[in-house]
């Protein structure tokens, strides 16, 4: 209790923070779901959502069934990247098989397989047809990867069986030696659990925020508290405090999961990390009371935040999809969002190791933002309800 | 029936009386779909490189041009101190360095083989493992180096067709998912928080004592956003047809059919959501966990086939997991309801289930 009090001095400031608090800790399930949600989004990142290829449901048209052919896809199979889900009898099973949704690529054997390898085009007399690999390719991702894999399985098998009818050419064989640096055993959490991170402080700082002022004026008890001897700014001070410490647990909650779940590094200052957190939680808070000016009512203000902070928040910071990809203006309207910045900070220092010499463009641009935000709501709010 | 028919007026009028929602509505899906196309995209393209070249032989620089023409990386830097390249990595100015030793061109000539070092900033994996893959592709289509030796005559390239998108063309493959993400997405939410509304603000007492009959009010709660739904899938084909070109291989009526079946199993969900919820704030935090968690593991993203066991077991129960599905079928691969008729009756004993669990549960209560 000391150092609460400390913290907060006796008095009707105090008094509203402590009402506020009770208002969120009555409500058991909203509570659970703001501490369970970070921990499920961390857990499903983690573990489900991967585009790595395992097994994938293939097709196979071998009207030739002889040894070659029958190794071929042997050694497709046991690669671990494809599982033959179908034996197909001609090609216009090929149509049907894809329009279920169940394969996801054909390998089209040309007749006589046996015979085409031991002969190479060159020296044959009519040429033949090669092995054909047809991606579905409605999901473009997977098709190109899947063909790419196979296509290097058949080259690989092709140059094992035909050694012994040529000569080896010699050429110039450039080796790459490769390094995954900072994520050598490319886990995908790595990137996400920033992310998430970026995501849950937004969530809770900003939307919950939003809403829980717009439910004062929906509710009408707005005016209660107007003609309340607090100031406008303790009104505010008050509504956000207990988000505030709501909104640190939860970033606790998801940088412990990455490191004892997933084995994610802590290789920078924790203070400093703590710090960062506060500063991005600030910038969140103002857009949340920004919002929450405009907004009549929860409803509203709900998907204000939704459309307008969390959507760009997952979309547009780099979180799922690479910023360099994306069309210029979307890039423009990406770097006005605060995660964009937030997110480097924590990679850089959880992962990186590094500190305020590297990072301080984005704490910067992250602190101008709080200023302009906050100054911004702050007057708002005065605007609208005073 | 002509009381249901004064309750969905009454519904029609409270949103369109709201001047801030109407837009939201309708622009939402709108801006989401347009966002979200053009946003999705995983294809790595400008990949910063920063080249340590300790060689600066005409061959080492064909090495590095060739990096430069392959069209995924831009060489952002050149220096001879690895340890530049370094910083600028951790500053994340550069995703990949390339590191050609001294003696590069002397090991080829004297030797035919020579290495290099290639570092990539696998902070983000799928990047780094795509960007690798490309580096390595560029390095070994270094063997043009020795184009005058005989090409190998056995190597031959399968041939290679990609169906149902020839360009590769990642919005192809987003848009149909997306639309039925935001479909089942608004539904849920507006159906969940609308019942929950009047019970907060006090006006279902009002409903309550009238005397409506329990289905007349379930029916009038649901039936505009029923309508809703199949307002935003027309506007959603409308953009995906006029902005992004989508080929539209199956039957349209297929597709509306099915949405209006599918709508069912979102709104129950909103409204068994309603049931258990005291508080808009609540309705919404439960609508929003069960939301991003069906979003997540419905393919829209990242392919259900790669996903753990239990996990595919689990998308199982996932309905927007079966909407996705569905409309990359019909709208991409053509499939008709012969293809498709397992998804469609396990979304419709999904809805007779939700609906039922809704009605079952919902209490004429204070």
């Amino acid at each position: 209790m000391g150092l609460s009090k400390r913290l907060l001095p006796p008095g009707r400031f105090r008094a509203f923070v402590v009402k506020e608090f009770r208002h969120i800790l009555r409500d058991r399930r909203t509570l659970l779901i703001l501490f369970g949600m970070p921990v499920v989004q961390v857990l499903l990142f983690g573990f489900v959502l991967t585009n790595e290829i395992n097994h994938a449901a293939i097709a196979v048209l071998d009207p030739s069934k002889d040894e070659e052919s029958i190794g071929l896809t042997n050694r497709l199979v046991s690669s671990g990247y494809f599982r033959v889900e179908k034996h197909l009898e001609s090609k216009a099973d090929l149509e049907p098989a894809f329009r279920t949704g169940k394969i996801k690529m054909a390998v089209v054997f040309p007749p006589n397989f046996a015979q085409t390898l031991q002969e190479p085009t060159a020296n044959s007399q009519q040429p033949t047809a090669p092995i054909q690999l047809i991606g579905d390719a409605s999901d473009p991702n997977t098709a190109t990867t899947l063909i790419q894999y196979a296509s290097a399985i058949i080259a690989a098998y092709q140059q094992e069986r035909a050694q012994k009818f040529i000569v080896h050419h010699s050429s110039f064989i450039i080796q790459a030696e490769t390094r995954m640096r900072y994520n050598p055993e490319q886990k995908a959490v790595f990137n996400f659990v920033p992310g998430v991170m970026t995501l849950i402080l937004m969530l809770v700082s900003a939307m919950m925020t939003s809403i829980t002022i717009a439910r004062e004026k929906e509710m009408g008890t707005m005016e209660v508290l107007l003609v309340s001897p607090l100031k406008p700014i303790q009104i505010i001070l008050g509504k956000t405090t207990p988000y505030l410490v709501l909104s640190l647990v939860n970033a606790v909650v998801v940088v412990l999961l990455g490191i004892a779940v997933f084995g994610m590094p802590m290789r920078g200052s924790v203070l400093l990390l703590a710090l960062e957190c506060v500063l991005y939680m600030f910038v969140a808070l103002s857009l949340g009371i920004l919002i929450s000016t405009r907004a009549k009512d929860q409803m509203t203000a709900m998907f204000m935040s939704a459309l307008g902070l969390l959507m760009p928040t997952m979309l547009l910071s780099g979180f799922i999809f690479p910023r360099e990809s994306m069309p210029g203006l979307l890039q423009v309207i990406g770097s006005a969002i605060p995660a964009t910045w937030f997110n480097p900070v924590i990679k850089g220092i959880m992962i990186k190791g590094v500190g305020l010499e590297v990072l301080w463009k984005e704490t910067l641009i992250l602190g101008g933002m709080a200023l302009v935000f906050l100054g911004l709501s702050m007057r708002n709010f005065k605007d609208r309800l005073s | 029936m002509r009381t249901v028919l004064f309750l969905v007026q009454k519904e029609f009028l409270q949103v369109f009386r709201n001047k801030v929602m109407l837009p939201l509505l309708l622009v939402m899906p709108i801006f989401q779909t347009l966002l979200l196309s053009f946003a999705a995209n995983y294809e790595v393209k400008n990949l910063a490189l920063a080249v340590v070249d300790h060689d600066l032989s005409p061959m080492s620089r064909q090495l590095v041009s060739k990096f430069s023409a392959s069209g995924y990386f831009q060489v952002k830097q050149a220096s001879f101190a690895a340890k530049e390249a370094d910083a600028a990595m951790a500053a994340d100015e550069v995703d990949m360095i390339l590191e050609i030793p001294p003696h590069f061109e002397r090991d080829l000539v004297r030797d035919n083989r020579a290495s290099v070092s290639l570092t990539a900033n696998a902070i983000n994996a799928s990047k780094a493992g795509l960007g690798m893959g490309y580096a390595l592709a560029t390095v070994d289509a270094g063997r043009w180096i020795a184009d005058d030796a005989a090409p190998s005559t056995v190597n031959r390239q399968p041939s290679t067709a990609f169906w149902y998108n020839p360009r590769l063309d990642y919005k192809t493959f987003m848009v149909p998912g997306i639309l039925g993400t935001i479909v089942s997405l608004i539904i849920c939410f507006l159906t969940a928080l609308n019942i929950v509304r009047e019970r907060e603000v006090g006006t279902i007492e009002q409903l309550n004592v009238t005397p409506i009959q329990k289905w007349q009010f379930i029916l009038g709660k649901l039936l505009p956003f029923w309508l809703l739904s199949l307002v935003m899938m027309t506007l959603g084909l409308g953009i995906g047809k006029l902005v992004f070109d989508i080929p539209m291989v199956g039957s349209l009526w297929l597709v509306f059919g099915y949405t209006a079946l599918f709508t069912p199993c979102m709104l129950g969900l909103g409204f068994l959501i309603s049931n258990f919820s005291e508080t808009q704030q609540q309705a919404m935090f439960t609508a929003w966990f069960f939301m991003v968690i069906f979003i997540m593991m419905s393919g829209l993203f990242t392919p259900v086939e790669s996903m753990p066991d239990w996990a595919q077991v689990l998308n199982k129960l996932n309905p927007v997991a079966y909407f996705v599905e569905f409309m990359r079928l019909v709208l991409l691969k053509g499939a008709g309801f012969q293809d498709i008729r397992y998804n469609f009756y396990t979304v419709l004993g999904y809805a007779v289930i939700a609906n039922s669990l809704a009605v079952w549960t919902y209490r004429k209560r204070v």
